[in-house]
């Protein structure tokens, strides 16, 4: 892939996810685009905000509505070094929802002899705000 | 400025195809670059040769399509996306024994790869749609 990235520049990608899981197809190919982007090592944060808090929360069962449950890929971002997951405390706050209501993701942290460490980081609007005027490129879905 | 473009909805469904297109005539009217346009989820349809709307409303295919034959804009549908929607070039209907190519002119399918690469290349990546 190293032609791909011309010039081995580095920038901060931000993934925003505003959806629900099912209902549309936002929350799935974002995440399909987010494991693509893995191989390009940039800085890789992902966000998640409205209803986009739903796609990571426990528990998630689709059998009734004949859709793949995608939730456990989630599981498999700490493997690719994406570790940056930033949730939206209004967010959660506005759905009924707290911390312990969301998947508890994690990854090995190689720097600090691979102790496993939290994901997910809860963080207020305003700071989601300065998050957001911290990258180079938002992809919003 | 170098722009690159994501368009993630349908052509007529929704006004983001539109928006993108005026957006990228607008830009390089104004002398700005235009590098790649990627088109995602529904808006892998943008690129279907077998649109055939009315002839009194806006032609979108192949108001793209002239786009790219004029400023040699690289038009680029997600294979995954295209996949799912039945969007085949050459290529992909024989992989896939399907009969048909249905990639407009100007239109290529490639990876998303193409996406990030556009995002690190750009000075802004634009997206339209929700």
């Amino acid at each position: 892939m190293g032609d791909m990235n011309e010039g081995g520049s580095t920038k901060k990608f931000l993934y925003l996810n505003r959806k629900a899981p099912y209902g549309t197809v936002y929350a799935l190919e974002s995440l399909e685009v987010v494991l693509i982007a893995a191989a390009f090592e940039q800085d890789v944060s992902l966000a998640f905000i409205d209803d986009g808090v739903y796609q990571i929360i426990q528990g998630q069962d689709t059998t009734g509505i004949g859709m793949k449950n995608f939730s456990p890929t989630f599981n498999a971002l700490g493997d690719y070094d994406i570790n940056k997951l930033y949730v939206e405390k209004e967010s959660l706050d506005e759905r009924g929802l707290t911390e312990d209501d969301l998947m508890p993701l994690v990854y090995e942290d190689e720097d600090d002899d691979w102790a496993e460490k939290p994901s997910i980081r809860v963080v207020s609007r305003a700071e989601m705000a300065d998050l957001m005027q911290d990258q180079d490129v938002i992809l919003s879905f | 400025m170098k722009f690159g473009i994501l368009v993630n909805e349908g052509p007529y469904q929704h006004q983001a195809s539109d928006s993108a297109y005026q957006f990228a005539r607008a830009a390089l009217e104004k002398g700005h670059e235009v590098t790649r346009v990627f088109f995602y989820h529904d808006g892998v349809y943008n690129g279907t040769s077998y649109s055939v709307p009315p002839l009194d409303d806006r032609q979108v295919t192949k108001q793209w399509s002239e786009l790219a034959k004029e400023h040699d804009v690289d038009l680029v549908l997600c294979v995954a996306a295209c996949q799912r929607r039945g969007m085949m070039d050459d290529g992909e209907a024989e992989r896939h024994g399907k009969g048909a190519n249905n990639v407009a002119e100007g239109f290529r399918i490639s990876g998303l790869g193409q996406l990030i690469e556009t995002g690190i290349q750009s000075d802004r990546l634009v997206t339209f749609g929700d």
